[in-house]
């Protein structure tokens, strides 16, 4: 036993050792691209802030979300800067778990933030997170197979211009799908897809009595032109593409088109990674007509739990991160094509930008034609475009989303999928006391 | 060997279980040729040559200082081990050499306290680490370590201990020799090969331990499991990167298992042998 | 015969162990218990109150519990069965004399060195991926479409990855089994003119049942906790045709914060296990005491 004390008093020694800087704050982030960057950029704030000492934790987008949500829920404190979405802002903000943004210095321009992600991550008129990169949906189009298909791509198309061009496009013998969508099951796959879509269906979650609405004609006419759509023109296996997948299949050219985040722009045109780089056309999300479009709004953010000792030193990181001032180093040292997009309107207002990223207007038009608070065509009594933002719904989301996609698979017919559905959103509304 | 082997049987058996061997073999292989490729030759298609870059090392390297959770994994993984051993030891040899009615049941519920799934109790744990200020400590999950893996190692010893025949014992008794000098000089060469086969296999699982150590850690103690965790499923392809990484993160592991092979067979029995 | 005095000392060795494993198993359980009664979700705290069983009743109509429990026992199952049959064949086949055995031992025991969420990446990345995985550039070699298989056999897929990482356990505890197989046994059983399959039912079957009981008891164990390479490959669909028991229990604690349910869950599984356990033990048991 006397070996097992030592060894427990040595590494405690070393863990207190770790501990007993004064300024050290910790932050959580996704392991996308951006936020990488950042992690390299971050000399230029310890420079500027020499008694502050950074200590990432990057991790995959599903655990970080349920590491930073078990120890926000739990007031564990083990982190001073949090990487979390417009999802969880609302919700966390409600619960009084974040502290607001009131401190992020006199440069800072908050109304140079881009009013549709400011309004999301508000609540009660005050900031809550910082917006480190926003994006929407597009559509992303082979410009070479609209014209082999006799088309042409309005910049604005609707549906039913979507689908035709998808099953004229689609050849089989060569490996070419008309369109390319998510089929993967969870909250944030298929469901921020289908769900973004349905608005322009005219769909709706809830009513405004928080009663589902899965049980509706609209959302029965979105998950079979979908599902209709992808049996005809979309690529084999489609319940089990994601993000990652799809953009794979585009950079290969297996899709003719593709409608995902904007932030899939600046992989497919570079011609390091895609082989069609030279060949692709934008285009808002579609509509059928209702006055919504079926595109969505995300933007990761840097947020401060409530719980931390260093909120000065935090709010000054998060400040430094989303500032002009960030992009502006990210533009010197990487270029123009690798600032954080959707989150300044500044940037989309910068002639070397606009050069940059010929995508650029597409993606301010489509994140201005989102609105959170006003998602789809009938009233709702939640906020979100491809969510809805109350606790329950990534556990929902995703029951949904695996029902969905069992019925891509063809393993379900689209009306047990809804019904199936809508017993489930019932339960769980019933449980979290929304309806008796 | 009395038994004849001809040369053509040899060489049926060296083919098949050469063929068998590479195709088990094959995804760790491929993982690390795939780590030797660029990002584009990684996702274009099946070849086994790659361009021998090691940029996507110097990628990974540049993200997350590998340095460091290696450095907690050896901790955690040795760590755990040297205290599991240190309460198991006494508990197996105390069955092996004085068992009772019960020491069978004693061994079933042991093994039994595996079956509570984690991710059930992951809510009141975190609780509980926070309260007592473990959490991201490598002390903390030393302690978890130790007591998952805990009844393995028990176990593991008291089949090998057990085998060891209890008359030597009896004989070292009447030479009176003191129950210290009974386990230093008789029961210790002996029992050598079976620990040193249960503590290999239990540094094997502390170190692929990949829930409580991503959940109970941020910085300061996480070890290469969080570290892979950071590169899985980006947005984007990164297959080279993510070689590299998941290369990285069990490369420590499958050399010491190479070089220790020998000694971990001899004790990986659990009594199987008769 | 021991003296009462070591008796005595014996007991008290064998104490530390007890006694943490006691308090180790009884906290969480006695927690897990209690949370299991109470609807506690801490993300929406406003309805958190005690509701005796009702967790156990959403959790047992949950339309993905019956598949959970299913897809539990067939994953359980089948890599058991691969794990066991295949070790055998292996076994015998690196038993037999040949060039380069000890790399072969090596390159065989390999998998089991690999992590559980990185033996799964690879398998979903580099193998079995239905554009770039070597699985797709093989049937593309033969003109066939690549079949995608996380989609098309999602519990099968998942059974393949969990098996690989365990038939090298298996093959190791067999092979030293069979090597402590007496030779000259085996040499009069030839010399009575035993053919290799009689040989093999009535001599080295048996004597590697000790060796059976061993794999499939440490195994089954881990089997039944298996939760990562699920999460990192099918997310548990499509629809539940991958969920089992522990990543079910994990949706509803990591994913819904429901931990009330998620600990009925829990108390669930730790009941299944032990059912499990009840029937190996009377099953296999008994050749441990052999």
């Amino acid at each position: 036993m006397k070996l097992n004390t030592l060894i427990l008093s040595l590494c405690g020694a070393s863990a207190f050792a770790f501990a007993a800087h004064a300024q050290s704050i910790t932050i959580a982030t996704v392991n996308n691209g951006d936020m990488i960057r950042m992690q390299k950029l971050t000399d230029d704030f310890t420079a500027k802030n020499p008694d502050i000492q950074l200590n990432w934790v990057t991790l995959e987008e599903n655990v970080l979300r349920e590491r930073v949500t078990t120890d926000i829920a739990t007031k564990g404190g083990q982190y001073d800067v949090m990487t979390i979405g417009t999802y969880e802002v609302p919700i966390w903000a409600k619960q009084n778990w974040l502290l607001p943004l009131d401190n992020l210095g006199a440069d800072y321009d908050v109304d140079d933030i881009i009013p549709a992600i400011r309004g999301g991550l508000s609540a009660d008129g005050k900031l809550y997170a910082a917006p480190f990169y926003g994006e929407s949906s597009f559509i992303m189009y082979r410009t070479d197979l609209m014209e082999k298909a006799g088309l042409t791509m309005p910049d604005a198309p609707t549906w039913e211009f979507v689908a035709d061009a998808a099953r004229k496009m689609t050849d089989r013998a060569n490996d070419i799908n008309g369109i390319c969508l998510r089929g993967k099951a969870g909250w944030g796959e298929n469901m921020a897809f289908l769900t973004a879509t349905s608005n322009s269906f005219g769909a709706r979650w809830f009513d405004e009595q928080w009663k589902p609405q899965f049980d509706q004609p609209e959302w029965k006419q979105t998950l079979e032109f979908y599902v209709n759509l992808m049996k005809d023109a979309g690529p084999a296996g489609a319940s089990s593409n994601g993000f990652n997948e799809n953009l794979a299949l585009f950079q290969q050219g297996k899709c003719g088109m593709w409608i995902d985040a904007t932030v899939a722009a600046s992989f497919v045109s570079n011609p390091k990674d895609s082989t069609v780089a030279d060949k692709v056309g934008y285009a808002l999300a579609p509509d059928n007509g209702l006055g919504k479009r079926g595109n969505w709004l995300w933007a990761w953010s840097l947020a401060i739990p409530a719980g931390t000792q260093k909120a000065e030193a935090a709010q000054k990181f998060v400040a430094w991160a989303t500032s002009k001032a960030y992009l502006d180093l990210v533009a010197s040292k990487e270029g123009w094509a690798n600032v954080p997009p959707g989150t300044r309107t500044s940037l989309y207002n910068n002639p070397e930008y606009q050069k940059a990223a010929p995508f650029a207007k597409m993606t301010l038009d489509s994140i201005n034609a989102a609105d959170p608070t006003n998602p789809t065509v009938k009233p709702v009594p939640y906020t979100g475009v491809q969510f809805v933002a109350i606790p329950e719904f990534q556990g929902l989301g995703t029951t949904v989303g695996q029902l969905f996609s069992a019925a891509l698979a063809g393993q379900m017919l689209v009306d047990d999928a809804l019904k199936q559905a809508q017993d489930a959103a019932t339960a769980t509304m019933q449980e979290g006391g929304y309806i008796q | 060997m009395a038994r004849s082997v001809t040369t053509g049987h040899k060489a049926i058996a060296t083919a098949g279980a050469w063929i068998v061997a590479l195709l088990i073999f094959f995804p760790i292989l491929y993982t690390i040729i795939t780590s030797f490729k660029s990002e584009t030759e990684a996702i274009a298609g099946f070849d086994l040559i790659p361009s021998f870059t090691t940029e996507s090392y110097a990628e990974v390297q540049s993200q997350y200082n590998y340095f460091k959770p290696f450095l907690n994994s050896v901790l955690l993984s040795v760590g755990s081990t040297v205290i599991a051993l240190a309460i198991a030891i006494p508990a197996a040899w105390s069955m092996a050499f004085s068992p009772t009615r019960r020491t069978k049941d004693i061994l079933m519920w042991m093994l039994s306290t595996k079956m509570m799934p984690a991710v059930a109790v992951l809510f009141p744990m975190y609780i509980i680490f926070r309260d007592l200020g473990l959490l991201d400590s490598r002390i903390g999950l030393m302690i978890m370590l130790t007591m998952i893996n805990l009844p393995i190692v028990v176990w593991m010893l008291y089949t090998y201990f057990r085998e060891i025949p209890g008359e030597i014992l009896e004989a070292a008794r009447m030479d009176g020799a003191s129950l210290w000098n009974e386990i230093v000089y008789v029961l210790t060469p002996m029992a050598v090969p079976g620990i040193a086969s249960t503590m290999l296999l239990n540094i094997i699982l502390a170190w692929n331990e990949a829930f409580w150590t991503i959940r109970l850690t941020t910085t300061d103690a996480a070890p290469l499991t969080a570290f892979i965790s950071s590169f899985s499923s980006p947005q984007g392809l990164f297959w080279a990167k993510l070689s590299a990484a998941s290369t990285l993160a069990i490369a420590p592991i499958l050399i010491m298992g190479w070089f220790s092979q020998k000694q971990l067979v001899r004790g990986l029995t659990f009594g199987a042998v008769k | 015969m021991a003296t009462r005095q070591t008796r005595g000392l014996a007991r008290l060795m064998l104490a530390p162990s007890v006694i943490f494993l006691f308090v180790w198993m009884i906290v969480p359980l006695a927690i897990t218990l209690w949370f299991s009664f109470q609807q506690y979700n801490p993300l929406n705290p406003i309805n958190d109150r005690f509701v005796w069983f009702a967790n156990y009743v959403i959790f047992y109509s949950n339309p993905a519990f019956f598949a959970a429990i299913l897809n539990t026992l067939v994953l359980v199952a089948s890599v058991l069965a691969i794990t066991v049959i295949g070790g055998i064949l292996l076994a015998l086949l690196l038993d037999q004399p040949m060039w380069g055995q000890g790399i072969v031992r090596i390159l065989v025991i390999s998998p089991f060195f690999v992590m559980p969420p990185v033996a799964a990446l690879v398998w979903k990345n580099m193998i079995l991926h239905p554009g770039y995985g070597v699985t797709a550039d093989i049937a593309r070699f033969f003109g066939l479409q690549p079949i995608d298989w996380f989609a098309n056999y999602p519990l099968f897929s998942i059974i393949m990855i969990v098996a690989w990482q365990w038939l090298p356990f298996a093959t190791l505890i067999l092979l030293t089994s069979l090597q402590s197989l007496d030779g000259e046994q085996k040499e009069a059983a030839e010399m009575d003119g035993a053919g290799f399959l009689s040989r093999f039912w009535y001599l080295t079957l048996p004597h590697l049942s000790r060796g059976i009981t061993v794999v499939i008891l440490i195994q089954t164990i881990f089997l039944l906790a298996v939760y990562a390479e699920i999460l990192v490959t099918t997310n548990g669909g499509p629809g539940f045709a991958s969920t089992n028991l522990p990543f079910l229990v994990y949706q509803k604690a990591s994913l819904e914060f429901r931990i009330g349910q998620a600990s009925a869950g829990g108390i669930i599984a730790v009941i299944l296990a032990n059912i499990v356990a009840f029937f190996l033990m009377r099953a296999v048991g008994k050749n441990l005491d052999k």
